[in-house]
């Protein structure tokens, strides 16, 4: 029971990270029209500026604080550089373009910091489980990662819905040309928003690297887990993604966890044991199948396109 | 073989607070020749989008040969004898004229699971297509692609490829649109061609055309019918002038 | 310029003279000569890498079918590859090292995969489907990976090449180079008169304006399954002779950043056109080859000219020489 328990809050804790990417990704496209590969790999320079700055200055919230700003800043860059000669071009253009940049970014990424990865380290004390109910333990940190990211989404939420900018990035997602002819410098808004995005995901890099990792080519597996919350939430739609990060994430988490297990009560040993660790990867993708199956316009389908 | 080849019943459809198509009812007789007119707006692409199937409606019915069509999807009412032309052309743009309306025949001419032979060597489906190239003046035209095509020229392309699928009913949406006056008059001939050897359910703005060859006129405003019935009885129907025939006057119009 | 192409093009037949024709001869005609330069030079690092060559452009012509002519961007068909890779792999380590068994295995199952990823993502349309078909292929390769019987993600050492009861012995590097080259080349042909049949012309159909498709009345996603599941077919049996060729298969091969090679390949030669993903692929992997031995960060380099190609480049390699007015 405690460990379901556990194990939940780590479903929520990745289904959280999931979300900002997710997010990011869903905001691009939404009001860019942009399928953007490259999104996993804004997650991968956030852990590795925050592992070096935090190495530089000796503090984990601070070096956090100096990559957040380096990973926004970043994708505004690629923004400006990379992402704006595509802007109108077929949904392959982009695929080709941005694939292309992952493979620069892994080759940089290698080329400066070296092959064999990085690790973050916390002040201990951050690592300590504490009692959060009655006979349940929990590593502070892990706590923090669902909070501060829960903090985040509620930002987010606040942005979109309330503030100026983010009536303006409604208004793009659903009608381009007019936010356009009404005098708003689009340039100026997209390249927010995709740093807005890199923010995001950058953000999402930083807080599990401590925990999880710090290396090349890490930004594409979890960009595969988003793209498999996007078609489930709904693309262009953030309550989505949000709703659909957190099935993916605690399906994916109970379903390494559990079903080995499962399997061995039902099937004879030996077939358990080599299924097990390939079908509980499956989960999230039958999940997927079966929305498709059921409503292939995501859960939450935004304003169709 | 029915007299009514299509009847509409309180067709409905909304999008969000708007209502494009308020309980719409409508007869066509077989053979017929059925305009339907209306402002800008009034929700007339919405009730072809309707009849072909491409829009589902949310309340209501269609009769097509006797036989409810609502529920059918846009490929297998186009099966079961419906063509349509669209407002906007919509073509297959980097093929060529005759393929464009090959493709159309072959719709209807078999199943096309056939993986080996040239299809643009088949005489079944050759033929069939340079008679409907033919029988709208395009033959001159039919090895050339599409987006080499004049807009009348795409405009008598839309007709031909629906009339290749030798459709009961054709749904023709403003076939005049932007046309100049020389291709307008073209298209008006070839209209009144088709009036009696095919039935017709016509969208047009040209009021000339309209009560020249329509048996039989729908006005449609707000998405609700508001009078039909022989050209005559329409101009002098006072509720349609208000509304309609008196815009018409001052807007002006290809 | 422009005036000296037209009256180039005027003149000139448009035959084997033509110079995306005459380019393409020349491919052909160099992996033709490969073996032989190989033996003469004593050095079999050739035929080696140009068989890898071959097996790829294989997937890449599979993959054009779909992504070319059928306008359905697939981003997951290296899952194919792993497939019938594995379905040689699987059989072989189960005691069935009978080609005649292994490789029809492989266009089998590749077939039915294709068959349920198609049924499940075809009705999604643009960003959904690539997003749908890269996430199945990564499924296909996680699942590799948990299996530990098969090697997990160190991958199956495949002791032998298949036998055909003596029929043929593909053991032999040249005969295999060939047999290749002619599979290639009769899959090339395949597609010719696929696409070119009535079947094809709906699949083209579909790419160009479904929406008209189904307003002249076809029931499209049928056809565009069944294309589908031809073009996974075939890439199995690419991933068969993949494993054959060396001997070994892992998840590896399936990871998605092979997908994106495929398309990469495919759109470097011209979508939609016969012989465009030979030369794609010929072009990307000795492009890739040839960077590796300069520098040992190839991604440097290829990405932004990815970036470039797809900011640039209309219609791909081939497109160049129809003056770029080709637009896919």
């Amino acid at each position: 029971m405690l460990y379901l328990i556990e194990q939940c809050l780590n479903g929520v804790q990745l289904g959280m990270l999931l979300f900002l990417l997710a997010a990011g990704l869903t905001l691009i496209f939404g009001i860019m029209d942009l399928v953007n590969l490259a999104h996993g790999s804004l997650y991968m320079l956030g852990a590795y500026f925050a592992a070096t700055f935090a190495d530089l200055t000796g503090s984990f919230v601070l070096g956090a604080l100096l990559a957040l700003i380096a990973t926004a800043a970043a994708g505004m860059a690629l923004e400006v550089i990379a992402i704006r000669p595509l802007y109108g071009r077929s949904h392959l253009d982009h695929v080709l373009g941005t694939f292309g940049l992952i493979l620069f970014f892994n080759e940089l990424v290698r080329l400066i910091w070296g092959p064999a990865g990085m690790t973050l380290s916390l002040p201990s004390e951050m690592l300590r489980a504490v009692q959060i109910i009655p006979g349940v333990y929990y590593p502070i940190y892990r706590l923090v990662i669902i909070l501060v990211t829960l903090a985040v989404a509620a930002l987010l939420y606040i942005v979109v819905m309330r503030t100026r900018l983010g009536m303006l990035i409604r208004a793009g997602a659903s009608n381009r040309e007019m936010v356009g002819a009404l005098g708003i410098n689009i340039k100026l808004l997209y390249t927010l928003v995709f740093g807005l995005g890199a923010a995001l995901a950058g953000f999402a890099g930083l807080m599990q690297a401590p925990i999880l990792t710090v290396q090349i080519g890490m930004g594409e597996n979890i960009l595969i887990l988003a793209f498999v919350v996007i078609v489930i939430g709904g693309i262009g739609s953030i309550r989505g993604a949000f709703v659909a990060s957190l099935i993916v994430g605690l399906i994916d988490t109970l379903g390494r966890a559990f079903l080995p297990d499962l399997l061995r009560a039902v099937l004879s040993t030996d077939a358990a044991l080599t299924l097990a660790p390939a079908l509980s990867s499956m989960s999230i993708y039958m999940l997927m199948a079966a929305v498709l199956v059921i409503r292939p316009e995501g859960l939450f389908p935004a304003a169709s396109r | 073989m029915t007299e009514r080849l299509l009847e509409v019943r309180g067709l409905t459809k909304r999008f969000g607070g708007v209502i494009a198509a308020d309980a719409i009812g409508l007869d066509i007789a077989r053979g017929e020749f059925h305009a339907v007119i209306g402002p800008n707006g009034a929700g007339k692409t919405t009730l072809i989008g309707l009849l072909a199937g491409e829009i589902a409606p949310q309340g209501g019915s269609i009769r097509f040969d006797g036989n409810d069509i609502t529920g059918l999807s846009v490929d297998r009412r186009s099966r079961r004898g419906i063509a349509r032309s669209f407002q906007i052309t919509s073509l297959f743009s980097d093929f060529t004229a005759l393929d464009n309306v090959a493709l159309a025949v072959q719709a209807h001419r078999g199943h096309s699971f056939r993986f080996w032979q040239d299809a643009r060597r088949e005489a079944q489906l050759r033929e069939p297509a340079l008679a409907a190239l033919a029988s709208v003046g395009l033959t001159a035209r039919a090895d050339m692609r599409v987006d080499r095509l004049s807009h009348g020229e795409h405009r008598q392309l839309e007709i031909a490829i629906a009339l290749a699928t030798r459709p009961q009913l054709l749904l023709l949406d403003e076939p005049m649109a932007g046309l100049g006056p020389e291709e307008s008059a073209r298209m008006v001939e070839m209209l009144r061609k088709l009036k009696g050897a095919v039935t017709v359910l016509l969208i047009e703005h040209d009021m000339e055309t309209v009560f020249a060859l329509a048996d039989y006129v729908t006005v449609l405003v707000y998405g609700r019918v508001i009078a039909s019935g022989d050209p005559a009885a329409i101009r002098a129907d006072r509720a349609v002038q208000e509304a309609y025939l008196g815009e018409q006057e001052t807007s002006a119009h290809g | 310029m422009k005036a000296a192409r037209e009256f180039y093009r005027k003149v000139v037949p448009a035959s084997w003279l033509n110079p995306r024709a005459g380019f393409t001869a020349a491919v052909l005609a160099m992996l033709a000569l490969v073996p032989l330069y190989a033996a003469a030079t004593g050095d079999p690092f050739a035929l080696t890498l140009f068989t890898r060559v071959l097996i790829l452009a294989l997937a890449a012509v599979s993959l054009n079918l779909i992504m070319g002519y059928g306008g359905m961007v697939s981003f997951g068909h290296a899952a194919y590859l792993g497939i019938g890779g594995y379905a040689v792999g699987i059989l072989w380590k189960e005691g069935f090292a009978s080609g005649f068994l292994q490789w029809p295995a492989a266009i089998a199952i590749s077939a039915l995969f294709a068959l349920v990823v198609g049924l499940l993502s075809l009705r999604t349309r643009g960003v959904y489907f690539i997003m749908i078909t890269l996430a199945f292929a990564q499924m296909v390769y996680y699942v590799a990976q948990g299996l530990d019987r098969y090697g997990g993600d160190d991958g199956l050492t495949i002791g032998q090449r298949s036998s055909f009861a003596g029929i043929v012995d593909i053991g032999n590097n040249t005969l295999f180079y060939y047999l290749c080259f002619a599979l290639l080349l009769g899959s090339v042909y395949l597609v010719s008169r696929l696409v070119n049949s009535r079947f094809g012309m709906v699949i083209q159909g579909c790419r160009s304006n479904e929406r008209r498709m189904r307003a002249i009345g076809f029931a499209t996603f049928r056809y565009r399954l069944v294309c589908f599941v031809i073009a996974g077919a075939l890439c199995g049996l690419a991933g068969a002779l993949l494993a054959e060729h060396t001997n070994f298969i892992s998840p590896a091969i399936m990871y998605w950043t092979r997908s994106g090679d495929l398309m990469v390949m495919v759109i470097l030669g011209g979508l939609g056109s016969l012989f465009g993903p030979v030369i794609g692929a010929v072009t990307y992997l000795l492009l890739e080859e040839a960077l590796s031995r300069v520098t040992e960060y190839s991604g440097l380099v290829i990405g932004p000219a990815l970036l470039l190609v797809a900011i640039y480049l209309r219609g791909g390699i081939e497109g160049l020489f129809a003056g770029g007015r080709h637009d896919r």
